[in-house]
């Protein structure tokens, strides 16, 4: 007993004078004071020293939280008990968020930086009028290869991803949505075709490539690449532009049977308490400037026409990156399936993985 | 005569845990489990499981958990053993604890690194004149990482089982002209079987559901019901399946606890 | 990760400079020792009331029903905390998260608890009584110096548990409240970066320190050092 004593009142003394420390420091940076802003997004997904700079121009607290899945996200908003002001859900999940009534509509009066986005880039399908979505990033799926360890292979298509030359070297997302559009399109159909047919005809299509198939894996394909466990990896674009830079081997392509084009926006949740600071950073990412400096540190590509012009030449004239709109055309956004849709997608992308043994 | 009430007071903290945190996420489970994807009560998410894509799973997911509790015990009990005749005996125990604060992500990233085409482990088989070989998303990795994981969960009660043994027993069978076998077998391993029983129970029902090294160590070439009740309620957002499996999961669990719990001793 | 140019400081000079990442780290630690201790204390009573129940099927339904929580997946535990705790109206963050913590890591001290105590021959208790010891007495004199090693174990699982935890933490947590798993996971989408990978190396090194220097100080105050039973 004593010993236990002698043990565990240390840990209780340390553990509440660490909690003296924290809200002492809580309130240092003035997390507990009334006007803030708290701000949901994905990991290391905007400059750091833009959150500062919005703060001393505003006068307000930012609170910054992170998540890792859309869907994740949504369950959080949903449910409640938080105060998210601001998220910044993927394209298919604004759509459905919209249709569970989780997003309130945005004041476009209160955004005088509107302008500076790409009309391309507005009124999307899923969110018509963008009542209630801003464009943040967007970007495109595509291959991602190592010139060096390919040799003479030469890819720009996503047939020719089924070379038997090609034997172990590929890396999958593990996405339903990507690797069965990537099915999909390679046969000529549309990345949102519900037809069972087509979609089984994807699923057969996809198990011929399995010897190909190196792994199917998440984030961490990103590393793997860029260390040449693989020579060819599905990726969203935005990666690929992080690990070329790392590994000057790497190329880039957007397969030419078409591709997914995805966009990350804005939005104001339900929950959010300070619906003013939320439309007012909004504005504030849209400036020119703030926006060119946000490319910059997060490498993705941006729907700001008018933050191109303080960007580098050679980022924004990169065709892989920001292919001309002609091209964009062929690319298709994901279009909410619907629940029972989405599932069948899912069992059918599940059934391919199990079929890897 | 006190009251039985105030006898068993002090268990009051336990049975609120159990009725709160246990028994209430049960009762939401199984009844998120009777509504289909379209929010419909249906009993289809019972009749999906039986379909071959999810008994093999199952199957596989036993089988897995099992190789995995096997060979973290074949591990252990030795270092256990070992542990316990050296001398800054807690010291060790505690090192071999402690890197399991480590994030599990972060090690699973650094093991991407060591198994890797140019990792330490492929430089060391080269060295060998074995060869460099494709590690990475095997059976082999898989496991193994796994079992890296689980070895401190075992190693502990082993531990402490070995520990307590009194020393005179062993050398009462010593004298008695028992071999170190007959030693082991007769009087050191039925003395630990509590604590081999725990060990097996914390590593074989964790390792059921795991579902982040399916992904990054095996490649998804393993694909347990904890990787499909993830993919179910984060990427389908179908609940209700998602529930299902783990109603399964729980009944699986119930059968083993049932099959590995104590007999006489103790009761 | 093998590619790297030249050995640099710059991460851990970063690191210090950062307060938010700091309070993510104490927080961390907190919920880690304060969850760890509770559910130690919780579990601890819990093995015994497993224990003293008669009957091998009640005591096997007992046991099944502890160890819900370890074989179902993070996501599940997750979720249905999070709608538990919003039907309850708890304000997520740092409570719901050490309440979440506690939650989880009790089973894994219960389990380790129990083989120690199922060793305990009955006569020990029974010679006890009949000395004349009270309950309580029979608890803190007899029973808890027992089963020490066996607690130990639990609260360093339990810690385990915690520092490991991301999914959980992640659905029931709110108002700016974060700790180190979560922002790892979430930085994943963008790599991990080396000063994660620096702050955890400084975490584990001086982990290792303390855990030392603890063996040592306690070693010198009585000579059976920790976890050891007299």
């Amino acid at each position: 007993m004593k010993k236990l004593l002698q043990a565990f009142v240390p840990i209780l003394i340390v553990s509440i004078v660490l909690l003296f420390v924290i809200s002492s420091l809580n309130s240092s940076q003035g997390y507990s004071s009334k006007n803030k802003l708290t701000i949901y997004n994905w990991g290391d997904y905007i400059d750091a020293d833009l959150i500062k700079q919005f703060e001393k121009e505003a006068g307000i607290t930012v609170v910054y939280e992170t998540f890792d899945s859309n869907e994740a996200m949504m369950t959080k908003i949903e449910q409640g008990g938080t105060a998210y002001d601001i998220a910044v859900p993927s394209e298919y999940m604004i759509d459905k968020m919209i249709q569970e009534d989780l997003l309130l509509p945005l004041d476009h009066k209160k955004l005088s930086n509107l302008n500076n986005i790409d009309e391309r880039f507005m009124d999307l399908p899923f969110d018509p009028k963008n009542k209630y979505s801003i464009p943040y990033f967007w970007g495109t799926v595509g291959i991602v290869y190592n010139s060096k360890m390919l040799g003479d292979i030469e890819i720009t298509s996503w047939s020719d991803l089924w070379d038997p030359r090609l034997k172990n070297e590929i890396l999958l997302v593990d996405g339903a949505r990507e690797v069965m559009g990537m099915g999909l399109n390679s046969l000529g159909y549309s990345l949102n075709d519900l037809n069972h047919d087509h979609l089984n005809e994807a699923k057969k299509k996809l198990d011929s490539l399995m010897p190909n198939v190196k792994a199917i894996v998440g984030d961490e394909s990103r590393m793997l690449l860029e260390n040449e466990e693989a020579s060819i990896g599905l990726v969203w674009s935005g990666v690929a532009s992080e690990i070329m830079a790392e590994n000057e081997d790497l190329e880039f392509v957007v397969p030419k049977e078409g591709s997914n084009l995805w966009f990350d926006n804005m939005v104001i949740p339900k929950t959010a308490k300070n619906v003013e600071a939320a439309h007012q950073f909004i504005d504030f990412m849209l400036d020119a400037e703030v926006a060119a400096q946000n490319t910059e540190y997060v490498s993705y590509a941006t729907p700001n026409k008018e933050a191109l012009n303080y960007l580098p030449e050679e980022i924004v004239n990169d065709e892989r990156f920001y292919p001309a709109p002609d091209l964009t055309e062929r690319l298709e956004v994901y279009e909410n399936l619907g629940k029972k849709n989405l599932a069948y997608y899912n069992e059918l992308f599940l059934r391919f993985k199990m079929h890897t043994k | 005569m006190k009251s039985k009430l105030s006898r068993n007071l002090y268990a009051i903290p336990y049975a609120l845990w159990i009725l709160i945190f246990v028994v209430a996420p049960i009762v939401l489970v199984l009844y998120y489990s009777f509504f289909d994807i379209e929010g419909n009560l249906s009993l289809t998410n019972y009749i999906n499981f039986f379909t071959p894509v999810y008994l093999k799973m199952t199957l596989s997911s036993f089988w897995y958990a099992f190789l995995i509790t096997a060979f973290t015990l074949l591990i252990s009990y030795p270092t256990a053993f070992l542990l316990t005749k050296t001398k800054n005996k807690q010291l060790w125990l505690l090192l071999i604890i402690v890197p399991s604060w480590i994030n599990l992500l972060l090690k699973a990233y650094a093991f991407l690194g060591i198994f890797g085409t140019y990792g330490t482990a492929n430089s060391l088989l080269e060295v060998l004149g074995i060869g460099s070989k494709q590690i990475l998303f095997t059976d082999f990795s898989f496991i193994f990482v796994s079992v890296y994981i689980f070895i401190p969960f075992m190693i502990l009660p082993i531990f402490n089982a070995l520990d307590e043994m009194s020393p005179t027993l062993l050398d009462a069978a010593n004298d008695l002209g028992a071999s170190a076998w007959t030693t082991f077998r007769r009087v050191i391993f039925p003395l630990t079987l509590d604590g081999v029983r725990s060990g097996c129970q914390v590593v074989f029902i964790p390792a059921l559901s795991l579902f982040m090294l399916t992904r990054l160590i095996s490649g998804n070439r393993v694909i347990t019901l904890g990787t499909a009740i993830e993919q179910q309620f984060l990427v389908t957002q179908d609940w209700g399946m998602g529930s299902t499996i783990a109603v399964f999961l729980i009944i699986i669990m119930f059968v083993f606890v049932a099959l590995t719990g104590s007999r006489k001793r103790g009761m | 990760m093998y590619n790297f140019e030249s050995f640099t400081l710059d991460w851990y000079r970063e690191l210090f400079s950062d307060t938010r990442l700091l309070i993510i780290v104490l927080n961390t630690v907190v919920v880690a020792l304060l969850s760890a201790l509770i559910s130690t204390i919780i579990g601890v009573l819990g093995a015994i009331a497993i224990k003293s129940v008669k009957g091998r099927r009640s005591k096997n339904t007992l046991l099944s029903l502890n160890s819900v929580l370890i074989v179902s997946p993070d996501v599940i535990i997750g979720a249905s905390f999070l709608i538990l705790f919003t039907m309850a109206g708890v304000k997520l963050g740092f409570y719901s998260v050490l309440l979440s913590h506690i939650a989880f890591s009790v089973p894994i001290v219960v389990l380790m608890v129990l083989p120690k105590l199922m060793e305990m021959s009955p006569t020990l208790l029974d010679a006890a009584y009949d000395l004349g010891a009270s309950r309580w007495n029979v608890l803190t004199k007899v029973i808890i110096p027992y089963i020490t090693p066996g607690i130990f174990a639990g609260f360093f699982m339990a810690l385990t548990y915690s520092l490991d935890d991301f999914a959980v933490t992640f659905f029931v947590t709110g108002n700016g409240f974060s700790t180190l798993s979560v922002e790892i996971y979430s930085l994943a989408r963008r790599g991990v970066s080396l000063n994660i990978n620096a702050l955890s190396t400084l975490i584990f090194i001086a982990t290792i320190f303390l855990v030392i220097g603890y063996y040592f100080i306690t070693k010198q105050y009585s000579k059976s050092g920790m976890g050891g039973k007299k």
